[in-house]
């Protein structure tokens, strides 16, 4: 367990190994602090919907999984996708009015990241990687909070060497995001080098 | 004016390249010519067929629940895009793992049928997409290509440069198959786009002012 929440922070960083959420990874990570931000949002929507679409996909959309109410033979697999995308969708939405309700602060910290997660590839992905790579409950609860944690690290360290670079003399045509892919790139070395590493 | 809209996305106006949108399935399926190109003509589909389904009922569609409509019919259409390759190509489908399925969250269809499709008539709309998908495959090609090229030695799967494991002089550079080359080689892809198109880099968020040398009292 301690295995696998380590090895989705690291090794298998959804941003910098999978490429995924990279369209948000690009946009907002000009100032830390708005990388912070999303990256606490994230955390909190892919460790909420990682195992709420476990539970979704065991009882209702997977092979066989309608067994429990005399449907054994039913497969809904192919509704995967759009069922994920609704939930992803419907939750965030509640999420912000639950925020807004009982912790304006908070949602006013991070309130206007929480519509651009909804069609994030992060979130979806994770959800994805969890059906296809069979985790239980406790295991896709495990792997949605280290996902999110390994992607709030990867925006925020990124963001932060940005904000350096923003200065930096370089060819015209690199400044900004060329540059951006490039320090990413470098940043993926790094965190493959987490491979490494291994917790008993 | 109909073949505007389908060059311009291809270079000046291209999606990954200059909009920076729909970067994470262009950097992840790029390790092979083969993969990029499944992937290139399953996005080209979806988004032709979805601005244009879109395009032709955008008068009938509310605009408080555009989004989430626009979002069910590209996700439609992505799961048969899906279901097919399954059906057709199962080792491809494999190879692909989740990033068909991803289609779906790619902002560069969601950005077509929102800012184009919503406002014109299917067929400019189409165009536009389509357009918009070419430039996308353009640039998952030249990625593939470079990536497999010097990664593995062949193309397509055919060997082009002789392999020291076969007895030829090529020493495949195994990082450019890893996630670093990928971020790296886009980035230099951006670089040459932009020194050959000027006009397309970033303008500066501060001033240059030339240094004044202190008065010597």
């Amino acid at each position: 367990m301690m295995d696998l929440f380590q090895r989705s922070i690291f090794e298998e960083n959804l941003a910098l190994s999978f490429f995924l959420g990279m369209c948000t990874f690009l946009a907002v990570s000009r100032q830390v602090k708005t990388a912070v931000g999303v990256g606490i949002s994230l955390i909190v929507v892919q460790g909420i919907s990682v195992p709420m679409n476990h539970l979704l996909y065991a009882y209702v959309l997977g092979p066989g999984a309608l067994a429990w109410a005399g449907l054994g033979d039913v497969d809904l697999n192919f509704l995967r996708l759009i069922t994920f995308l609704g939930i992803v969708a419907a939750l965030v939405q509640v999420l912000e009015m639950v925020l807004e309700r009982y912790a304006p602060a908070l949602h006013a910290a991070m309130g206007i990241y929480l519509p651009l997660l909804a069609i994030n590839c992060a979130i979806i992905g994770g959800s994805l990687f969890m059906v296809e790579r069979d985790y239980d409950l406790a295991q896709s609860a495990v792997y949605g909070l280290g996902t999110g944690i390994g992607w709030a690290l990867a925006i925020t360290a990124f963001a932060a060497i940005r904000e350096r670079l923003r200065y930096a003399d370089m060819p015209r045509g690199l400044e900004g995001l060329g540059a951006a892919f490039i320090v990413a790139g470098i940043m993926s070395m790094g965190f493959s080098a987490f491979a490494g590493v291994s917790l008993p | 004016m109909a073949l505007k809209q389908l060059s311009d996305p291809l270079i000046d106006k291209n999606p990954v390249a200059v909009h920076i949108l729909g970067i994470c399935s262009a950097l992840a399926v790029t390790t092979s010519m083969s993969t990029a190109l499944t992937m290139s003509v399953a996005l080209t589909v979806v988004v032709t067929l979805a601005a244009g389904i879109i395009s032709a009922i955008r008068v009938h569609i509310p605009n408080q629940i555009r989004i989430i409509l626009q979002l069910t019919i590209i996700a439609t259409l992505v799961i048969v895009a899906d279901q097919l390759l399954q059906a057709f190509a199962f080792g491809m489908s494999q190879r692909l793992t989740v990033f068909v399925s991803l289609i779906a969250t790619n902002c560069i269809v969601l950005g077509r049928t929102e800012a184009y499709a919503m406002h014109n008539p299917p067929v400019p709309a189409m165009l536009d997409a389509m357009g918009n998908g070419l430039g996308y495959s353009l640039v998952l090609m030249v990625v593939a290509a470079i990536r497999e090229l010097f990664g593995a030695g062949t193309l397509f799967g055919f060997q082009v440069l002789a392999t020291q494991a076969e007895g030829g002089w090529f020493v495949p550079l195994r990082l450019m198959l890893l996630a670093p080359s990928a971020f790296i080689i886009l980035g230099l892809l951006i670089w040459a786009l932009r020194a050959w198109r000027p006009w397309l880099a970033e303008a500066r968020e501060f001033a240059l002012r030339e240094a004044k040398p202190e008065a010597r009292p």
